[in-house]
């Protein structure tokens, strides 16, 4: 029948082996079936949601009157400032010089936080690259050698920091030795997963020149896939360099080294001030990092990028 | 003289190549020809061994190569060099170090990890890039180059192989009629003066006629045509390229059938059929 629109003439009826009929048939199946995933994987979510409510005792009126207990601590670490005497001498009490009395000792613990986490990036990054190939299901050698590599990487980055760091620290002693190849360890298999996600990513023709050409294994990574994804490889190292600074600053904790092993003391002996005025060193620090590493980051993404189109 | 013997390669039940023998002596030029999926490409990569051969045997100079490995393999790959139809060049290198990088199997793990190459080598390179007039391209980026200048680059490389056999799988396949005149007219010239073996798969049947001593004719992984481009009958084009291919392949020697020699600079064949 017409409607106005069309010659009706040129509209076949759907007969059921009409294309249009067939797709609608199968699109429908699709649909059905995509619902039914949608309702099962949201019913397992809600499941384990309610689960993790009931485990962690997340209830609004356990919140409720824990809120203002937080505010308790946070008020006695607070340093006691007095206006008048704020640029006094570090034996007034009242100034910030008396808050900060062990400044020097805080920026040398910073100082080698910081180096710490440059170490681990460092080694991190190497691990992390020498395990990426054989760790890309589309460079691996065989499969044995993916599996291997795979899971090393799981293991590496799957313990955290803090296990790691307890090990050495019993192996090497107290000191940042122990939290730097603690730290290492957990960034070469961090960094790289991420590593051999860029390395599926790549563009094997290059690959396939370079072993045409008499090329080994060896020859087509290092000059088929690096130049291809070593910008990747720089940004995320950079970005692990951020997450490392943190990672830096807590390992302390148990043993190995940085700033994190004189934080523990002065909570340990509720040296109240020195509490807030470390936490404050360190959040500034951490920004500070951060931001400058992000600004080489882009600048060096930024760089890649106006290279490419001004060639292009 | 490469020798090939009841060459098979299976993927699953496709017979991609199915019982190919072929003797190609030294210093000719073949063009293998017919439609999509005949088997042209496949056929190549096994005599380069990118793929591996189901069955039957490949040999060159009494030497059996379908079964090399290691070290051996990666050196056969270097004497039996081969181009792309997507030039397969390392875009972010400069062009320098694409065409260097046929020198990898003269070199053990260090030097090509640390890309050191010799003085001797820089220079080789840059008579290979000029020779096809690209030296003055040598320190750009590689993807700054049109179609045309990096299969020439891929050609550079190639010669830096040092290669008895030069593979061409489908050169001209991604580029417009000038660069393809230029291309083949490239191989055509390393055919003639170094005396290397060229063979070379091509889409068309004009352009096979035009530059090549032999034409090979392939059909749904078969040889069903051998012989000089003389010889190539409608008949025979009717088997290669089946009764609805013919017509392309004829109309488009209709068309370059003007160009009479390819070096007369006229508006050369058409490179692929669209």
């Amino acid at each position: 029948m017409s409607n106005g629109h069309a010659d009706p003439k040129s509209i076949r009826i759907p007969d059921g082996h009409d294309p249009a009929d067939v797709f609608e048939r199968h699109r429908a199946e699709l649909e059905r079936s995509r619902r039914a995933a949608t309702l099962l994987y949201g019913g397992l979510f809600v499941l384990a949601l309610a689960a993790a409510v009931y485990i962690s005792n997340f209830y609004p009126d356990k919140l409720a009157a824990g809120v203002p207990k937080i505010g308790d601590y946070i008020y006695d670490i607070l340093p006691v400032l007095d206006p008048a005497l704020l640029f006094a001498g570090t034996k007034t009490e009242g100034s910030i010089a008396y808050w900060y009395f062990n400044l020097p000792k805080y920026l040398q613990l910073l100082a080698e936080t910081i180096n710490m986490a440059l170490f681990a990036t460092i080694f991190g990054a190497f691990g992390g690259f020498v395990l990426c190939f054989p760790a890309s299901r589309n460079l691996a050698p065989n499969g044995w050698v993916y599996f291997l590599c795979r899971r090393y990487m799981e293991f590496c980055r799957g313990v955290p920091e803090v296990i790691f760091a307890i090990a050495f620290v019993w192996a090497f002693g107290i000191g940042p030795l122990a939290g730097i190849v603690a730290i290492a360890i957990h960034s070469a298999g961090a960094l790289g997963k991420l590593f051999s996600e860029v390395n599926e990513n790549v563009d094997t023709k290059p690959m396939e020149g370079i072993r045409a050409s008499g090329g080994s294994w060896f020859d087509e990574i290092r000059h088929g896939v690096v130049p291809q994804v070593l910008p990747n490889f720089v940004s995320y190292t950079l970005l692990r360099f951020e997450i490392n600074i943190r990672a830096s600053s807590i390992i302390g904790f148990v043993g190995g080294g940085g700033v994190g092993q004189e934080l523990y003391y002065v909570i340990n002996f509720n040296f109240y001030e020195e509490v807030s005025a470390l936490v404050l060193l360190i959040v500034a620090t951490v920004t500070c990092v951060d931001l400058i590493s992000e600004r080489v980051r882009h600048r060096f993404i930024g760089r890649e990028n106006l290279v490419r189109e001004n060639l292009a | 003289m490469l020798q090939i013997h009841h060459l098979d390669k299976h993927f699953g039940t496709v017979r991609a190549v199915d019982d190919v023998s072929l003797q190609i002596p030294n210093g000719q030029m073949v063009g293998v020809i017919g439609r999509s999926g005949a088997g042209k490409s496949t056929l190549l990569r096994l005599i380069n061994r990118l793929a591996e051969p189901t069955g039957g045997s490949i040999t060159f100079e009494g030497q059996e190569v379908s079964t090399l490995k290691g070290r051996d393999l990666m050196a056969w790959r270097a004497r039996c060099s081969m181009i792309f139809q997507q030039f397969n060049l390392v875009n972010r290198l400069d062009v320098i170090t694409n065409v260097l990088l046929g020198r990898l199997n003269y070199h053990g793990f260090l030097d090509s990890m640390l890309k050191r190459f010799s003085l001797a080598e820089r220079a080789m390179a840059i008579y290979a890039l000029d020779r096809l007039d690209m030296a003055q391209t040598a320190l750009q980026r590689a993807d700054t180059l049109s179609g045309g200048q990096q299969q020439r680059v891929a050609i550079a490389r190639a010669l830096m192989q040092e290669p008895r056999i030069l593979l061409a799988d489908e050169p001209i396949a991604s580029l417009d009629p000038r660069n393809a005149a230029v291309v083949m007219d490239a191989l055509r010239a390393i055919n003639k003066e170094e005396g290397i073996t060229v063979v070379c798969n091509l889409h068309t049947l004009d352009t096979a006629r035009a530059y090549c001593d032999r034409i090979i004719g392939m059909q749904a992984g078969r040889v069903v045509f051998d012989g000089t481009p003389d010889s190539l009958t409608t008949d025979a084009a009717r088997e290669i390229y089946g009764v609805d291919g013919l017509d392309e392949a004829l109309s488009e020697s209709v068309t370059s059938s003007s160009l009479g020699s390819p070096d007369d600079g006229a508006e050369p064949r058409r490179a692929a059929v669209a």
